[in-house]
């Protein structure tokens, strides 16, 4: 771990790889997914379920009415024509596969999420636990039985039983099963992070001893598969102010068509209940009614694939609203690993006794700064000059900020944090070099890190410790910033040093030596000014602000407490990905919006096909600007294209309308022009063609 | 026709200088800035405060504004109904007239108190000069003040404040802005021969020799607040078609532009409010725009006549002179139809039955859509609910959900601005059909066919959209006519107004979001014309098939003569 100068709010994390690397390992199995997906579109035809689609509910009905008309066209009263029952059968047919396509979009994308759970739920499996009682005694029990509070132990080659705080005991467990990382990971008790253990996880070596803090069935992975298999699945807000415009929609159209054969019987241009009802059906905005849930469980699922568990479908469309963004430095902005870089000396000391002293304060230090430290120390030629078994090492602890070694002879060599060594050396009667401010401030300047590093009362110089920032994240923040979200950073460096990073990274606002109060007193900052903020945390005391942002990601190899407070959890644990998931929610919100938006354009045409050959006694053929051929053709046309036009755009509302990193007028601009004059145009060329293909074969 | 067109032009220039300045003025007022009338006008106020005990700077809540319409206009509703049943017994009646049968009373009180001003009567033959004066001009005020105060306590609640409060909006409406323009107008109209008297009928002797009685009274002041309330209903049974209402082109040039006047206005007005110009400028040529559209094709249909009259009756081109004064000739009249759809005046100087198949189009496309300057405060409210239905609906579309001038578009705003859309169907539709079930017992049509389809659905929607004007021809002074009107007239009114006000009120509770460049914009062209879009498909499209077997067929008919 970072020994000496991180804030104690900067991310404390295993080194990640490329995401490329790590995609989503619970083999997910997409076979047979049509298959049930399918078989799921007719249960779906049970009335009480329909029933929760108001738009689809009314096809449902009309397609009840139509098969009657079917059996009996002169149930309403005799109708003029020929070949009723086929007409009419036929536009039974078409509406029966319209809610058909309506329930196998839903099936689809539910069936996604059913299989990526069905994975997790084969990692999950019942085992013995090895429960350890209160007199020292081990009982073998089911771990479906184990109870918060219980503690188990478990030595190598153990599935763990359930989720559990280590509470003694270290050995490396493969979390593969739920984080797609091979890499076993290291537990311990005591430790923020890597004390944590989730149920169903393999331990494979040696033994640790849990304390269980989850109820069966509450555990990690249950939570995962209810939320990806969608049965804790509520509407988002949008979604329901959404199916509300929707009914009343439906509600108008409803009452325009109802009342529509009075006016029709008065001009004597009479119209046949199934032509109504095929009027209606053709109206109502039944894309839309037919793929909004597809939709969300799709936006849901997309989230799911970049291996991030949201806790709801509100979480996810909050992040299209994400005004600010607050990134930690470390690991976000900047690779995670800082290297030495240079030994700067201050009074009289050359670059090699910096060196060799900053090699002495470094040789117990595990973590890649200090390695780094040691690396270039030898690089210089230093060489250990001590006994390395009688010297002891001092602990970096976030409230002295340094870390070192006491040699032998009662000699301490210290590095840390500039403030923090000035005040070690104070503590030793020694005097501070005036020249190792502007060394300090010289790091400063280059964005780097400066460490002091002193022997006993003498401080010999400064150790430049290089921040190297992400590749491309320019690039990412610049796309943030014409989408409207801004970027803020907090780091616990000095205000020179972040202001370097800030410039370089390109945020738009960043705090340095921030606290972790300073993070949630930022969120809250925005919130005031009405704002939505997204933020990624992973210790303990970032659970108030993860709870206090909008959108809170939790890494998943962060603690506990972090993730209950979240609403998404990264099983990868890359705080970048906050960028991608806000993208994603945007995405979902433009594919609503986008469908939306066709769907109601589409009734321009679907009009202007049905109305003029409807009342054929009222003269107003010369609206038939189609020129289709006839009435019963262009009945069977626009029910035709509005029955497959579902599942025509499936894939489009499984995938998602491409995002692409535009201001909000570009946006709109872009996808009126794409789905709304589309939405206008393309139905009358469709119809056209389907009327063609009807007149063609003889059916119209 | 040069001349025609350029009556039309005029008339329209005239309107879009009046209205910024116009707008600014009615936004000063209501913001309780300080106008140019503020010293003789505001003693006036603070005594009617007092003796009414109006707490000034008390803002209401969205539930204290609606109930306060409420009761008020029940209140003025009962009042106007019982002095109207007996105006027999009260003085200024000279020509003795008695109570009117009380459906007729009724629809009148409801149709005035809404500001609908729909009549299933002759006021020269049915109502004294004290029910004229003291009943129906009254409430042509107070109507006309109740639409402005709604319009603006909703601009005030989209803009982000408190509604303010009912009875000190209703009272500056008056005082400020109906008052003191009807005073100059009625002396312009007096100067241009309007009469005001209280004298009896003049009956003379014609040069024939025969007696003629001629109707007179207190016209002009009535005259006035009828066209710049919104309020269209004439002293006179054929309204501002009768010489002594609207005797020149003056007096229908000052007609035209005294009804369109304050809904084009207003929009300025939210410009003013909203602290964006652009954007009101931006609706205002969106609106005008469809307007132009509309009363150009209702002109050149009226200036190109009925072909089958002209070809077998005329043998050449004749405009459609049938049912309008000549005085006004074709293009101001259409202008004039067109304007008075559009504004939910409903003042007439013709006959709209006699309108070409475009006219009726015209007409009721205008009531249907009541956003074309539309209702007096209403309309520009109306305007802001289709703003907001569009930004909801293709807001998304920008990856934030939806939000009006930085505030979010959620299930209870949604609910509100969608109920709009649903009260035309239900009170339009819904007695249309019973009315042409029954067309022998109920209708009373005087054309059959399409025609006569138009007649029965014109009616309904004037008395839905608080229009008020007639395509006449109909048999409409019977019970079932008052009765159902009124219930059209009722829940054309006070539905739109509980939601509107409802919805202002959500809205100005709202933590604003602050604009970035993520922003959905509502002050561009781009969102504009997708605005007119919407419009055009929710609220056009839902009465296509209506319009088809209407006005569109019977034009087809024509045609095909």
């Amino acid at each position: 771990m970072d020994s000496t100068t991180s804030s104690p709010i900067s991310p404390r994390r295993r080194p990640t790889g490329p995401r490329e690397g790590r995609k989503h390992t619970p083999k997910v199995s997409r076979k047979g997914l049509y298959q049930r997906a399918i078989r799921d579109a007719f249960t779906k035809l049970n009335l009480r379920q329909m029933v929760k689609n108001p738009v689809m509910f009314l096809v449902w009905v009309g397609t009840i009415i139509t098969a009657l008309l079917t059996i009996d066209p002169a149930l309403f009263g005799t109708v003029p024509g020929e070949n009723l029952r086929v007409f009419n059968g036929l536009i039974t047919i078409i509406l029966f596969l319209t809610v058909l396509f309506a329930n196998f979009a839903e099936a689809v994308a539910e069936g996604r999420g059913k299989a990526q759970a069905d994975a997790l739920r084969s990692t999950k499996s019942d085992t013995l636990a090895r429960k350890l009682l209160n007199d020292g005694s081990i009982q073998e029990v089911s771990s479906t039985t184990l109870r918060r509070g219980d503690r188990v132990q478990v030595i190598a080659g153990d599935l763990i039983p359930a989720d559990g705080e280590v509470i003694a005991g270290v050995a490396s467990v493969d979390e593969s099963a739920i984080t797609g990382e091979s890499a076993p990971v290291l537990k311990e008790p005591g430790s923020d992070v890597a004390s944590s253990v989730t149920g169903g996880t393999r331990i494979i070596s040696d033994e640790l001893t849990i304390q269980i803090t989850a109820d069966p069935g509450k555990g990690f992975i249950d939570r995962m598969i209810s939320l990806v298999e969608g049965a804790e699945r509520s509407k988002t807000p949008n979604e329901i102010a959404l199916t509300v415009l929707l009914a009343v929609l439906t509600l108008v159209f409803l009452l325009v068509i109802a009342t529509l054969p009075f006016l029709a019987n008065y001009v004597q241009s009479p119209v046949s209940v199934a032509i109504l009802i095929a009027l209606l059906v053709a109206l109502i905005p039944t894309t839309i009614g037919g793929l909004l849930s597809a939709i969300g469980i799709a936006g849901m699922d997309r989230v799911a694939q970049f291996n991030v568990i949201a806790t709801s479908g509100r979480a996810v469309e909050a992040c299209g609203d994400v005004n600010t963004l607050v990134l930690d430095k470390t690991g976000t902005i900047t690779l995670g690993n800082r290297l030495a870089e240079e030994f700067i000396p201050v009074k009289e000391h050359s670059e090699d006794d910096v060196a060799k002293v900053a090699f002495a304060a470094s040789i117990f230090d595990q973590t890649p700064e200090g390695k780094s430290i040691v690396r270039l120390a030898n690089k210089l030629g230093s060489a250990l000059e001590f006994d390395w078994s009688k010297a002891e090492a001092v602990d970096f602890s976030a409230k002295t900020r340094m870390s070192g070694t006491n040699l032998p002879h009662g000699v301490e060599v210290r590095k840390g944090a500039v403030e923090a060594i000035k005040g070690f050396v104070r503590s030793r009667n020694g005097q501070i070099p005036t020249d190792l401010d502007a060394a300090y401030e010289r790091v400063s300047r280059l964005g780097g890190t400066p460490l002091a590093v002193a022997l006993n009362g003498d401080i010999y110089g400064v150790i430049y410790l290089k921040d190297i920032i992400k590749p491309g994240i320019k690039e990412r923040f610049d796309q943030l910033r014409r989408m409207g979200v801004r970027t803020i950073m907090l780091t616990g460096d000095n205000q020179i040093t972040a202001a370097v990073i800030a410039q370089e990274a390109g945020v738009d606002d960043f705090i340095a030596e921030a606290t972790p109060e300073d993070k949630i007193a930022v969120i809250q900052r925005e919130q005031a000014a009405g704002k939505l903020v997204a933020m990624t945390g992973d210790g303990t005391n970032d659970a108030p602000a993860l709870a206090q942002a909008n959108v809170g990601v939790a890494m998943n190899s962060g603690t506990q407490a972090a993730k209950e407070a979240a609403n998404m959890v990264d099983l990868d644990s890359d705080p970048t990905k906050l960028i991608d998931i806000v993208a994603i929610g945007k995405q979902l919100l433009i594919t609503r919006g986008a469908l939306t938006t066709f769907s109601i354009a589409n009734d321009i045409a679907k009009y202007f096909a049905i109305i003029p050959v409807i009342f054929t006694a009222a003269g107003i053929e010369r609206l038939n600007i189609m020129n289709l051929a006839s009435t019963q053709s262009a009945v069977l046309s626009a029910l035709i294209y509005n029955a497959l036009i579902i599942p025509a755009l499936i894939p489009l509302a499984l995938t998602g309308v491409k995002f692409r990193p535009l201001n909000a007028n570009q946006l709109l601009q872009r996808n009126i022009l794409l789905y709304g004059l589309g939405g206008v145009v393309a139905p009358f060329v469709a119809i056209k063609v389907i009327d063609v293909v009807i007149a063609a074969v003889g059916l119209g | 026709m040069l001349q025609g067109f350029f009556q039309i032009a005029l008339t329209l220039i005239i309107l879009a200088v009046i209205a910024p300045v116009f707008g600014k003025y009615m936004a000063r007022v209501f913001l309780k800035k300080s106008t140019l009338f503020n010293r003789a006008i505001n003693p006036i106020e603070r005594f009617i405060f007092a003796v009414a005990g109006v707490r000034y700077k008390d803002n209401m809540t969205g539930r204290q504004y609606i109930q306060a319409i409420l009761i008020s206009n029940l209140v003025m509703g009962v009042f106007v109904f019982s002095l109207l049943m007996l105006q027999g017994l009260l003085p200024l009646n000279p020509t003795i007239l008695n109570a009117p049968s009380w459906d007729l009373a009724l629809h009148t009180a409801i149709s005035f108190v809404t500001n609908t001003n729909q009549q299933h009567y002759s006021g020269e033959t049915t109502y004294s000069y004290a029910s004229q004066m003291l009943a129906l001009c009254f409430l042509m005020f107070t109507s006309a003040a109740t639409g402005l105060a709604v319009g603006i306590a909703f601009i005030r609640g989209l803009t982000g404040r408190l509604l303010g409060n009912f009875y000190v909006d209703l009272t500056l409406s008056i005082t400020r802005i109906l008052l003191p323009i009807s005073f100059c107008g009625a002396l312009l109209l007096l100067l241009a021969g309007v009469p005001e008297t209280l004298a009896s009928p003049a009956i003379v002797t014609t040069l024939e020799g025969t007696t003629q009685t001629i109707a007179r009274g207190p016209v002009a002041h009535f005259e006035i607040i009828k066209q710049l309330g919104e309020n269209g209903g004439g002293f006179f049974g054929i309204n501002s078609a009768h010489p002594f209402e609207n005797p020149n082109t003056f007096t229908n040039l000052l007609a035209t532009i005294t009804m369109l006047s304050i809904p084009m206005s207003l929009i300025f007005t939210y410009g003013i409010f909203a602290n964006n110009t652009k954007q009101a400028w931006l609706l205002f040529w969106m609106v005008f725009s469809i307007f132009i559209v509309l009363v150009g094709i209702t002109a050149v249909a009226e200036y190109q006549g009925n072909l089958f009259v002209n070809n077998t009756i005329f043998g050449g081109e004749q405009p459609n002179l049938e049912g309008k004064e000549v005085r006004f000739g074709w293009a101001q009249t259409a202008l004039w139809a067109v304007s008075t759809t559009a504004t939910m005046c409903g003042a007439v100087n013709g006959m709209h039955d006699s309108l070409m198949p475009t006219g009726g189009f015209s007409t009721l496309f205008n009531m249907f859509l009541q956003i074309i300057w539309g209702g007096q405060g209403t309309g520009t409210a109306y305007l802001f609910i289709y703003s907001i239905l569009t930004v909801f609906i293709t807001g998304l579309m920008v990856g934030r959900t939806p939000e009006f001038l930085g505030r979010k578009i959620e299930k209870k705003e949604i609910v509100l601005a969608s109920l709009v859309l649903l009260v035309h169907p239900i009170f339009v539709l819904i007695p249309s059909a019973i009315a042409l079930s029954f067309p022998d017992t109920l209708a009373g049509i005087s054309n059959p066919g399409f025609h006569g389809l138009s007649q029965v659905v014109y009616e309904y929607t004037s008395a839905s959209a608080n229009n008020g004007s007639g395509f006449e021809g109909l048999g409409d002074a019977t019970l079932w006519w008052n009765l159902s009107t009124s219930i059209s007239l009722l829940g054309g009114r006070y539905i739109p107004i509980i939601a509107l006000l409802l919805l202002a009120d959500s809205m100005a509770h709202k933590q604003p979001v602050p604009e970035t460049a993520g922003t959905l914009r509502t002050d561009t062209l781009l969102f504009t014309s997708v605005t007119a879009g919407v419009i055009l498909i929710l609220g056009v499209l839902t009465f296509f098939p209506v319009l088809a077997l209407g006005p569109i067929a019977e034009g087809f008919q024509l045609l095909r003569n």
